[in-house]
């Protein structure tokens, strides 16, 4: 039986009687880059804030490294290992990158309830940020206003960023979105390079990233699930192609 | 900021009742203290609260009751009063962090109101007059903080000048650590992008309510301070009024600065004492300061200054 570090089962969300997410069972594999495709509007974010509990789910159960995790809180779910970004970028606009990197490696070091300590003590982490942000291309940018990165940067920041907390589940929504296809390269290849020894859930529209990056996808449509597998095969399904690939699929 | 910078407002500190009239540098102190632990939770946390005169004036009174009723000496009767707002401070801010934006500034502003209820009808707060003729008392029971000292033939209350100056000094610098702590860092991020903050792991209720009652306990720090220096416990200073002056200061000096609200606080007392002779009119000439600072310096004075220095002050 395959390995799996996040389920869901019969996952639901109901917006004032809409449905945007019904009986979804999700199964990601340990160590895969799993992409969940579908059109606008399928349920794709709901299904990730559910998952992190931004929204609490109306019905379903959703399980981390076999255990029940529905009834906990944001937080503590970032703390068991499951990080999530966002499809409008995510970071702290009038700190500098290295300080958006620190931030995230700072919640480690158990001293971020202490306001009588001077903050000399986080010098040390600067070295570990500054190895993050070059993995990401962004070293020669730390010490610029993060607000006024053009926006593929910032994206890469947020990548770093979540990186910094050594995640064992990553979950990007639409890390490729608006941005041009040099910014699209970069981004693919970083997601690959850190995909090394982690999991990764991501939302993605475009095909030509996820056919190069997917081990297995997931097609939601309407809330629920059209079709699932390897991306040869998905992408073969006629029902998919009818209602998502159509003349896209390439 | 540099070394040299605070050497040089330290010593002004210390020089100044030589300068200016005690009392008005010792107001100036109090407000300045107010404002900056206002700046804590506006400024380096984001949350507006708009109930902050319960805790400055709430523990004037608590401050004034033991000092005049109960005969403590009167560095308990700061510690008192202080702590009393970081009371009221864990209460107000555990009920109204739960909302956000402007529906937590309704919250804070409801719960102050209720204090001001209390203040005005308690049996112990001397209703419309407040408590009045509380007794500086002697320090440690030792120093004598009403003795006036003749400088040069003018009469100087220094014992108290210092030990105001110095509680000041305190305060401030535990709103300066607290900024620059790894535990001001984490405020920062939830002021920029809170659900970033959760989204990283930050239990960012905890972190608001203890900034929120690091702030409370600080402003009720500089209202104890205030009732020993006019020996004098008032309804303005729980009123909504305070309240919202504490707003207009630190919007002035630039919120999210170091030293803006000491620099706005100062402008506003000042203006305050040296417009007093036109009467009503005031309340509009510093409105109308106000916007025009507003729009000519969207982020303060001080906000402004650190712009072109391009450094944080
Ligand atoms: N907070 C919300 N309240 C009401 N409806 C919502 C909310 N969030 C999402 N929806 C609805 O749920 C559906 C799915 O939205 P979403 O998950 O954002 O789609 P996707 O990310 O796949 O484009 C949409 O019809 C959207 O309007
Ligand atoms: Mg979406």
């Amino acid at each position: 039986m395959a390995d799996y570090i996040l389920e869901t089962r019969k996952l639901s969300k109901e917006f004032k009687g809409f449905a945007a997410v019904s009986d979804v069972n999700l199964q990601v594999e340990r160590g895969h880059i799993h992409a969940l495709i579908g059109p606008n509007g399928a349920g794709k974010t709901t299904v990730f804030n559910l998952l992190t509990k931004f929204l609490t789910p109306t019905a379903g159960t959703i399980l981390f490294n076999g255990k029940d995790i529905t009834g906990e809180k944001p937080a503590q779910i970032a703390l068991k290992g499951v990080i999530r970004s966002f499809q409008i970028s995510a970071v702290f606009p009038n700190l500098t990158p290295l300080e958006n990197v620190r931030l995230a490696l700072q919640r480690s070091t158990g001293n971020s309830h202490q306001f009588w300590k001077s903050d000399r003590c986080l010098q040390k982490l600067e070295g570990r940020a500054l190895e993050l942000l070059d993995q990401v291309g962004l070293s020669g940018l730390a010490g610029e206003v993060t607000g006024e990165l053009a926006y593929g940067r910032k994206r890469a920041l947020e990548i770093a960023t979540t990186l910094a907390l050594e995640p064992e589940l990553i979950l990007l929504d639409e890390p490729t979105q608006g941005m041009g296809a040099e910014d699209v390269d970069r981004i693919t290849s970083l997601v690959k390079r850190v995909s090394a020894n982690r999991t990764i859930l991501m939302v993605e529209h475009n095909l030509k990233v996820v056919s190069t990056l997917a081990d297995r996808i997931t097609v939601l449509q309407r809330g629920s699930i059209l079709a699932e597998g390897p991306y040869a095969e998905v992408s073969r399904n006629p029902q998919v192609l009818e209602a998502y690939m159509g003349s896209e699929h390439v | 900021m540099n070394k040299i910078l605070w050497a040089v407002l330290i010593g002004m500190g210390l020089l100044a009742p030589f300068v200016v009239y005690p009392v008005f540098m010792m107001k100036l102190l109090c407000f300045g203290l107010f404002a900056a632990a206002f700046n804590l939770l506006l400024g380096y946390t984001g949350l507006l609260s708009f109930g902050h005169a319960a805790f400055f004036g709430g523990a004037s009174y608590v401050t004034g009751y033991l000092v005049k009723s109960v005969g403590l000496t009167p560095e308990l009767g700061v510690l008192g009063g202080t702590l009393s707002a970081a009371l009221l401070g864990y209460a107000v801010g555990s009920l109204a962090i739960r909302r956000q934006g402007i529906y937590f500034a309704m919250v804070t502003l409801a719960l102050a109101q209720i204090v001001y209820f209390v203040a005005l009808k308690a049996p112990f707060t001397g209703g419309e007059d407040g408590l009045q003729g509380i007794p500086r008392g002697d320090l440690f029971g030792l120093i004598d903080l009403g003795r006036v000292y003749t400088v040069g033939g003018s009469p100087l209350g220094l014992n108290l000048y210092y030990f105001i100056f110095f509680m000041f000094c305190l305060g401030f610098w535990i709103i300066y650590r607290t900024i620059h702590s790894p535990f001001g860092h984490v405020l920062k991020a939830i002021r920029e992008n809170e659900t970033r903050a959760v989204s990283l792991g930050y239990q960012v209720e905890r972190f608001k309510l203890m900034a929120f009652v690091i702030s409370a306990t600080l402003a009720g720090m500089a209202g104890a301070m205030k009732s020993l220096v006019f020996q004098l416990a008032s309804l303005t200073d729980v009123s909504w009024h305070a309240s919202g002056e504490v707003v207009l200061m630190t919007l002035l000096g630039g919120v999210g600065t170091v030293l803006g609200p000491l620099v706005g606080a100062f402008t506003v007392v000042t203006l305050q004492s040296e417009l007093s002779s036109v009467g009503s009119w005031i309340t509009v000439i510093i409105g109308a300061i106000f916007v025009v600072c507003v729009l000519l310096f969207r982020r303060g004075v001080v906000g402004e200054l650190s712009r072109l220095l391009k450094r944080p002050l």
